[in-house]
């Protein structure tokens, strides 16, 4: 919404600089988000008048002009190539040095001194495209008679706008009339109502027409009334201006003037022409089944059932609310008019508007439901001003079909007051700021009968009107408490728990966290090994149209992060997120069950003289679970499986308690060359955090303290030869079972030369130790031995010479 | 310290060396040490308990009365020339480090693990949470597919509500065949405060971070996808005052203690009164700048006094029960806090990006 400050002033006093009047409304809550100044940028533009127009000597559709504007040294010559300049006219001159707007590049350039076609131009008739007033370049912009020559533009035509931000709970801002009672209402300042009297000299109005509302639910007041004899005809000057800084195009002055109307008061408006209503008629009902009607703008609409349309007995006339009908539309050979002013149901507006895909000026305003008291000020200010700038007569009195009478009071206790802003108002202050709003305010005992002003639909329970005082009053003139009271208990959230620690140990294990996108392709979730058990939700309207799909599968984003940091990227790659797949299961919400996904790609660790940067490989992924669980205070197992995303023999499943929460593997080729990888391998984890804590169950317990021993360890190793079948966790498992190890690391695994083949050479090394004494070496000895011969009988393991 | 090793030291002063020829020594030995290890040793031989200087002045008391005050004098200032000598030798060594045989090059980068982090998301996340959680709040969560009835009924946004065009929606499509379903992806993490109240019963005091989508065209400051944190706090007797008071505290532990706050009057369905807090610009406090827009106030959330209408859906009687809501944008908060200009980065996943927090 634009608020011409210009306007503005017919019926506020504005005394303070415009961006202290701007501040001050936004702090009540109509923001003004940017203040245009017309004209100011101007420069030496001023009012000239055409002394002579001559034909340009080289150019058959350019002309010199003469201007004079009071200019020291005489009248200016200037090339122009509009076709309305003539002699005689006032217009606007911009002399050299002006910034005026590029009407075909856009932008503001400087004016310079010019030839055009081998003639000096000294200066410019401007359009007001050029001078950035409106669109309008077909011709110069040609100033009333009374312009004074010489007098600076800006003076003459300049002006501020204030942009507004509205929140739609208040459409009376949406009238310039709006923005000036709250400017009042701020300033305490009175408001200059506008004229709505105009002389009844027709015939009684209800001898010319008649209004029935078939459905009131639908509309809560009709309100019209019958001009007649009118001369249809352009709009003076002031009301093209007026409607042209609303973005709005002049059509005819009766038609305008509804405009005018609604931009000034909020309240759209109609005008039918009379003579094309049957009966002189109006009923205002919903469609009929399979109606259709073609509205002004030529198009032939169908009409959706519970469509409220105006009608005649025979025929529908118009959108209620929306747009006219093309068969009563106002021509140049109207004469009689019936115009409309009601207040049709908002909820009900803004379903025609959608359905039709008809966002109007009308409908912005009904859809925010007006009061039916607006209707008929607006319709009295339009039959003023229509008289004014078509002639004519109105007709006595108006008709006005109000079924039930809108008569809001709400009541504001002192106790409802305190209790919502918990600071006391004083009486005095609360009548005045609510009378300053235009409300009626009575008080009876230690309550507020409030009456709201009929341009207010906002205003309906005590809290709204505990606002209106304190945003008046300024909301910085309530203090500021700390909160008191009651502390709420304290509900456990393991969930969120478990998810913070694991997002901790993976950062201070190195990885980097990431959050993508949760949609998704179908294609990408299949080739990362989606559930196959649910089907994804899609979304009706995605941001991305190949991925329209609520993630099963948090694997494809973070594979695919991988995928591109590795291009841009220069050191390590190891990445995770924590996301949840949204797994809908045929009823209710989608569960979003929390997932863990981290990648590895590329060098281990950044270049340095001591870092290891080998590639990361399905270790690096485990090593980062271990560090997880370690870190959880859990132990984790890791058992050969399969999964759709990683090469077989390289993917394990992660379990706890015996539950398998997880999976680590490097990604195969597939999932590679799906996520646009090209760096192999792809090592990943995916920890599914509802299975982890479930898995965790009780035993989430605090760690519990174990004593260690005060006797001291020895530590041996062995190097054993193995079938390379045999894996170093079923070695480990043999030796854990003695009761004097402690300390079991697998510190070398090889094979190759020297090494027979289908063999591997495993150094383990053992500490021995135990809770009561200092082992002797003969005990160490009679361990290790039995560790040996377990070691030979279930793994074939023998000790290496 | 035992009298009988007093006594001992007195027994080796049987041939003391004079003053002078102590320091002839001293300073002779001093010359040559090569080591701060060396340094000690010498420190031990010519200033310790058992050195021959220190036998000097144990030894005065046996001097005739005439000499006592002589000697004194010139062991005396042996010892602080001495001292001093050794100072000066040991800086000398130090700074010659450079040339020991097995300095190390102190340039070099040290052994460390490679870096990860957390995104800056979630750190923010991380200490709007404790800023609240420090006035006694806690964190609940809920879910981002939300149905209709939640995001905008429960909130005082009936369907065909104007309002509704504030909050452009990404809507699912039924699961069962054709057209819309009523599950949505919410456009806000407000949903959560209908959902809390409709399990508990006051007091309530509750953040709640998470995802949130709006359907509209993204650019360096609008992104689809995007976090908020909402907040809740209702009970008998809370007021604007206190939420104004909450939120100042809130905006101090975050933006700095010495910031201001502004409120202004916003509108939302499910608050009235409504608000908005802005903070005085910390860039440049206040006077106007770019990160203000030359304004010297930074918007920071919406809020307002829980709407009766919200509190009646859940159950809660507006006559007894009072409380205040509020809702910021986490990346937001980010963005000014690390001077990011692009709210697209967030979700890009670069380590370009993400490397720097």
């Amino acid at each position: 919404m634009k608020a011409p400050v210009s306007w503005l002033k017919e019926y506020v006093d504005i005394n303070e600089p415009l961006h202290e009047v701007a501040h001050r409304l936004t702090m009540a809550g109509t923001e003004v988000g940017s203040i245009d100044q017309i004209g100011a940028e101007w420069g030496p533009v001023v009012v000239g008048h055409v002394q002579a127009v001559n034909p340009h000597p080289d150019a058959d559709r350019l002309r010199l002009v003469t201007v004079e504007y009071g200019g020291e040294d005489g009248p200016a010559e200037v090339v122009c190539g509009a076709p309305n300049v003539a002699v005689g006219q006032n217009i606007a001159y911009a002399g050299i040095g002006a910034m005026l707007n590029d009407p075909y590049r856009g932008g503001a350039t400087k004016l310079k001194r010019s030839k055009i076609r081998g003639v000096v131009s000294n200066g410019m008739v401007c359009s007001e495209k050029e001078l950035g007033i409106s669109d309008e370049h077909e011709g110069i912009l040609v100033l009333p008679d009374d312009a004074s020559v010489g007098t600076p533009l800006m003076d003459y035509l300049g002006d501020a706008i204030f942009d507004l931000e509205l929140t739609p709970n208040r459409p009376d801002c949406l009238g310039v009339l709006g923005v000036a009672r709250e400017l009042a209402a701020i300033g305490g300042t009175a408001i200059r109502e506008p004229d709505i009297s105009y002389p009844e000299d027709g015939p009684p109005v209800d001898s010319l027409a008649t209004i029935r509302i078939d459905d009131p639910d639908l509309c809560a007041r009709y309100t019209a009334t019958v001009l007649q004899n009118l001369t249809l005809g352009p709009s003076p000057e002031w009301l093209v201006k007026r409607l042209a800084a609303q973005g709005q195009a002049s059509i005819s002055n009766v038609v305008d003037v509804t405009n005018y109307v609604m931009f000034e008061y909020g309240q759209p408006l109609h005008a039918f022409d009379l003579d094309a209503v049957e009966n002189h008629a109006i009923v205002v009902r919903r469609s009929y089944a399979g109606e259709q009607l073609t509205t002004l703008d030529g198009v032939q609409r169908e009409l959706a059932p519970d469509t409220l349309v105006i009608a005649d007995p025979e025929k529908s006339i118009g959108l209620a609310g929306v747009m006219g009908g093309a068969n009563s539309e106002i021509s140049d050979s109207t004469v009689n008019v019936l115009l409309e002013s009601a207040t049709f149901n908002g909820t009900n507006n803004r379903i025609t508007a959608r359905k039709l895909g008809m966002k109007t000026e009308a409908t912005l305003r009904f859809e925010k439901g007006l009061r039916p008291g607006l209707s008929e000020v607006a319709l009295r200010r339009a039959t003023k001003l229509i008289l004014e700038v078509a002639g004519g007569t109105a007709a006595q009195g108006i008709l006005d079909a109000y079924p039930e009478k809108d008569d809001a009071v709400v009541t504001l206790t002192d106790e409802k007051l305190l209790k919502v802003m918990g600071v006391e108002y004083p009486e005095m202050q609360v009548i005045a700021t609510l009378e300053g709003l235009g409300m009626e305010v009575e008080r009876v005992g230690s309550s507020y009968e409030v009456r709201p002003p009929y341009w207010r639909p906002d205003i309906a329970i005590p809290e709204d009107v505990c606002e209106e005082i304190s945003r008046i009053v300024g909301y910085d003139e309530v203090p500021m408490t700390t909160l008191s009271g009651r502390v709420p208990t304290w509900e456990p959230s393991l969930e969120r728990d478990l998810r913070e620690k694991v997002r901790a140990s993976l950062a201070n294990h190195g990885l980097q966290e990431i959050i993508s996108y949760p949609t998704e392709s179908d294609s990408a979730m299949t080739a990362v090994g989606a559930p196959t058990e649910y089907s994804p939700l899609r979304l009706e309207n995605p941001m991305a149209q190949d991925q329209p799909y609520m993630r099963t599968t948090i694997r494809a984003s973070v594979f695919r992060a991988a995928a591109r940091n590795a291009r841009t990227w220069r050191g390590a790659i190891a990445l995770f997120e924590v996301g949840a797949a949204y797994l809908y299961s045929g009823e209710g919400l989608p569960e979003e069950r929390q997932m863990v996904v981290g990648a590895f790609n590329g060098p281990r660790d950044n270049d340095s003289w001591v870092s290891d940067t080998g590639a990361s490989d399905f270790y690096d992924a485990k090593g980062a679970v271990e560090a997880v669980l370690e870190d959880l205070g859990i132990e984790g197992g890791f058992e050969v499986t399969d999964d759709p995303a990683f090469a077989p023999g390289r993917c394990a499943a992660i379990t706890v308690n015996g539950k398998s929460v997880g999976v680590v593997g490097e990604a195969t080729r597939a999932v590679l060359e799906a996520v646009d990888c090209d760096r192999t391998p792809l090592a990943a984890f995916e920890i599914d955090l509802s299975a982890l804590g479930e898995a965790i169950g009780e035993s989430n317990a605090p760690r519990a303290y174990q004593p260690f021993t005060r006797y001291p360890s020895s530590v041996r190793d062995l190097a054993l030869l193995v079938d390379t079948g045999v894996s170093a966790g079923a070695i480990r498992d043999v030796i854990a079972k003695n009761r004097l190890s402690q300390q079991i690391d697998v510190v070398d695994v090889y094979s190759g030369k020297g090494v027979p083949v289908g063999k591997k050479s495993l150094a383990v090394r053992v500490h021995y130790q135990s809770d009561t004494k200092t082992l002797t070496a003969k005990e160490i000895e009679k361990a290790e031995a039995a560790i040996l011969k377990i070691l030979g009988q279930e793994l074939g393991a023998e000790l290496r010479s | 310290m035992s009298s009988g090793t007093e006594s001992s030291g007195a027994d080796t002063a049987n041939s003391p060396l004079s003053v002078e020829e102590i320091k002839v020594a001293a300073l002779a030995a001093l010359t040559v040490a090569g080591s701060e290890a060396v340094l000690d040793e010498w420190r031990v031989s010519y200033l310790g308990r058992k050195s021959d200087l220190t036998n000097v002045l144990r030894s005065i008391s046996s001097l005739p009365a005439d000499d006592r005050k002589a000697v004194g004098a010139s062991a005396n200032l042996l010892r602080a020339s001495l001292e001093e000598a050794l100072a000066e030798k040991t800086q000398e060594l130090r700074g010659a480090a450079g040339s020991v045989a097995d300095a190390l090059d102190v340039t070099l980068p040290g052994r460390r693990r490679r870096r990860g982090g957390l995104h800056p998301t979630t750190q923010t996340i991380r200490e709007l949470t404790d800023a609240f959680g420090a006035m006694g709040f806690q964190v609940a969560e809920g879910p981002e597919v939300e149905w209709e009835r939640y995001n905008f009924d429960a909130l005082n946004i009936p369907a065909e509500h104007p309002a509704r065009d504030s909050w452009d929606t990404f809507w699912l499509e039924s699961p069962d065949g054709e057209g819309r379903s009523d599950m949505l992806l919410r456009t806000h993490t407000s949903p959560m405060q209908a959902r809390i109240m409709e399990k508990a019963d006051p007091p309530i005091r509750v953040v709640i971070p998470g995802r949130c989508f709006r359907y509209e065209a993204t650019d360096a400051t609008h992104e689809w996808h995007f976090f908020q944190l909402e907040g809740l706090a209702v009970d008998k007797g809370i007021t604007f005052a206190d939420m104004k008071g909450t939120l100042f505290e809130f905006a101090r532990r975050i933006f700095g203690p010495d910031r201001k706050v502004r409120f202004r009057v916003d509108f939302f369905p499910f608050v009235e009164p409504g608000a908005e807090m802005a903070i005085d610009c910390f860039k440049c406090n206040g006077q106007g700048c770019s990160l203000c827009k030359g304004t010297g106030w930074i918007e920071i959330m919406g809020a307002g006094m829980v709407h009766p209408s919200v509190l009646r859906n859940v159950g809660y009687d507006p006559e007894v029960y009072t409380g205040f809501a509020f809702g910021m944008g986490v990346e937001r908060i980010a963005m000014l806090r690390h001077g990011i200009d692009d709210v697209r980065q967030f979700a890009a996943g670069d380590l370009r990006f993400l490397s720097q927090f």
